[in-house]
């Protein structure tokens, strides 16, 4: 007899407490079903359907007409989409290794034993992760104008003519070093924390082994870091694809930047200036696919390599 | 007494110091770069215009009264709206959604319920789903529902982060033993009064991590606002000094205030950075993927 109602009293008590968990997870699902799922499905619904008017002439009143995936090929067949996407992933070519590697090399530097300045070296790479990206291509945008910057009369008393970097293809160069000055502090200290998890035992037993610091970086800290840099490296690559406020901020002082240089910038120009919310709509469907589909290889490749690495510890 | 003396002499001349030197080196010159920037505004924010492009750049101006003056003055005297704009969605949004994280991540880590998984799933989506294509779509609706044009345009979006829940999620499951909560149960306590003197305090390090990275977010963040607000005065300062900016390609006069801006407004965060970071728990987020 007694049994039966202890049961149902740990069942009743466990419903009491899920209805908790309930509560808790509310607010974040509403906000969530709010920022997130309504405009999703409301961006795929305008992604089929186009403004159209009806009969001719330029007065008819407009009418949403289903279109099934006319927008798709109207966008995947537009020349400046494929030109900006052709830019976007020269940038992200240069700009993601580059980043990944400065942030690793910065961590490791910080985390040699006999370097001097350590807490004020890290506080200085740390401080541009302080200042938004719009101001850091404010005040980098000045600094390529030459006859303001420091670095181009610095260059010009040793000799050297610099090119001035808001002409031409050198923009991307422009770009790229607003976005690496931003970013590299942040991911150097998600990397150098990494490496503080590190057991200190581990690197003096190298280091009694012989070991110098360079094969101590090499073999005891890098293999350490991996999930940590591919972390930093997917975080990069996100970044890199929704490149937005640096080359918008940059195009008020040159003209090697129109409103359609890279991807998300035309999401704007159709949604904005054009008033074309559908196309505007499926372009951002197809770029937040690219990028989840990219985030999700960085992911796999991330699993092979720790597989790979714990089968490598076994054998 | 005096062997020891020696050889502790020994092995402190044993270990080279000059080993350190090369990336000592190294270091300063990644300093200078990511310094460089801060330091030639702190020095052209006392330029005028026409001392901007005649004097030399690391020297000081006569114009630095005269830019906050004017810059203040500037669209009478909106600056310090949009300073206090900015202040505004970093402060509320960065609590809001640190709170919801917190009640969210908690429940997550701790209670097996139905509808678990499905909740684990739709939010990974979200992590990985830029939030900046998310912004037109929310842009259409919230035309739709007209909130543009009003605080909660931005306020709504930047109070809901998927990354915040699931460092929230991460470092309950580290920091708050299950057998904690059956013990408060069985010691009578109710779930809400665990959650409130048990949770939250375990949960605190990590929750004053997610509120720095979000206010830093929120702060920084340019589109999101830029799509919402076209009214002048609900603007944040990331806005309002690319507006500045992209006037004065006509007004050159206004480089010199552009650049005390770009000065003002990047001490406040400047400041909250350098003084908040020992409070951070960064190894939150490295350990995160694991």
């Amino acid at each position: 007899m007694k049994t039966p109602t202890l049961r149902t009293s740990t069942i009743s008590a466990k419903r009491s407490h899920n209805r908790f968990a309930y509560v808790l997870l509310l607010p974040a699902l509403i906000l969530f079903f709010v920022a997130f799922v309504v405009p999703i499905v409301y961006s795929i619904v305008l992604s089929v359907f186009s403004r159209r008017s009806d009969g001719g002439g330029a007065f008819a009143p407009k009418q949403d007409v289903f279109v099934w995936f006319e927008n798709y090929a109207g966008v995947l067949a537009d020349p400046t989409f494929w030109a900006g996407l052709q830019r976007l992933g020269i940038y992200s070519l240069f700009m993601v290794p580059i980043l990944v590697i400065l942030s690793i090399a910065l961590a490791l530097l910080l985390d040699l034993p006999k370097v001097k300045l350590r807490a004020f070296s890290r506080m200085a790479i740390f401080l541009p992760y302080g200042v938004p990206s719009v101001i850091a291509a404010l005040m980098w945008g000045f600094l390529y104008v030459p006859a303001i910057s420091p670095i181009y009369q610095i260059g010009e008393a040793f000799g050297l003519d610099f090119p001035p970097l808001l002409r031409g293809d050198l923009i991307y160069t422009a770009i790229i070093n607003v976005v690496l000055w931003g970013g590299i502090g942040f991911n150097t200290i998600i990397v150098y924390t990494a490496l503080q998890s590190l057991p200190k035992e581990l690197i003096d037993a190298a280091r009694i082994d012989g070991c110098n610091e360079f094969t101590i970086a090499r073999y005891v800290k890098l293999p350490h870091i991996v999930p940590a840099t591919i972390l930093t490296g997917l975080f990069s690559v996100i970044g890199a694809l929704q490149v937005y406020s640096e080359p918008q901020m940059l195009s008020t002082l040159t003209t090697a930047i129109n409103s359609t240089f890279f991807p998300l910038m035309r999401v704007y120009r159709d949604a904005f200036a054009h008033d074309d919310l559908n196309s505007a709509a499926t372009a951002s469907i197809i770029l937040a696919v690219a990028t989840v589909l990219l985030s999700l290889l960085v992911v796999g490749i991330r699993t092979l390599i720790t597989r790979r690495s714990s089968h490598a510890i076994q054998d | 007494m005096r062997s020891r003396t020696r050889t502790n002499a020994l092995l402190r001349t044993s270990r080279p110091r000059k080993g350190g030197i090369i990336p000592t080196f190294l270091l300063l010159g990644a300093v200078v770069y990511f310094i460089l920037p801060i330091v030639w505004v702190l020095f052209a924010s006392t330029k005028t215009t026409g001392e901007l492009f005649t004097t030399d750049s690391f020297s000081f101006g006569t114009g630095f009264v005269e830019n906050i003056v004017a810059l203040f003055a500037y669209e009478n005297g909106s600056f310090g709206l949009w300073l206090a704009n900015s202040f505004i969605y970093a402060l509320v949004g960065a609590l809001v959604s640190t709170l919801l994280s917190a009640g969210a991540g908690y429940a997550l880590a701790l209670y097996d319920f139905p509808g678990k998984k499905a909740i684990m799933i739709g939010l990974l989506g979200g992590v990985l789903l830029p939030t900046i294509t998310l912004a037109i779509p929310q842009y259409m609706l919230f035309a739709q529902l007209g909130i543009t044009n009003t605080y909660w345009a931005v306020l709504i979006p930047v109070s809901i982060t998927p990354f915040g829940i699931y460092l929230a999620y991460v470092y309950a499951r580290a920091s708050v033993p299950g057998e904690l909560l059956e013990a408060a149960r069985v010691d009578g306590s109710t779930e809400f009064r665990t959650f409130r003197s048990i949770g939250l305090p375990l949960l605190f390090p990590g929750l004053v991590t997610i509120f720095l990275l979000q206010f830093i977010g929120i702060w920084n963040n340019f589109l999101l606002p830029y799509i919402m607000q076209s009214k002048s005065e609900l603007v944040p300062i990331t806005v309002a000094m690319y507006l500045m900016l992209n006037r004065g390609g006509s007004e050159p006069i206004l480089y010199s205030m552009a650049i005390t801006g770009a000065l003002v407004a990047i001490i406040p965060v400047i400041a909250f950075v350098l003084v908040l970071q020992r409070f951070w728990r960064l190894d939150l987020i490295s350990g995160s993927l694991k």
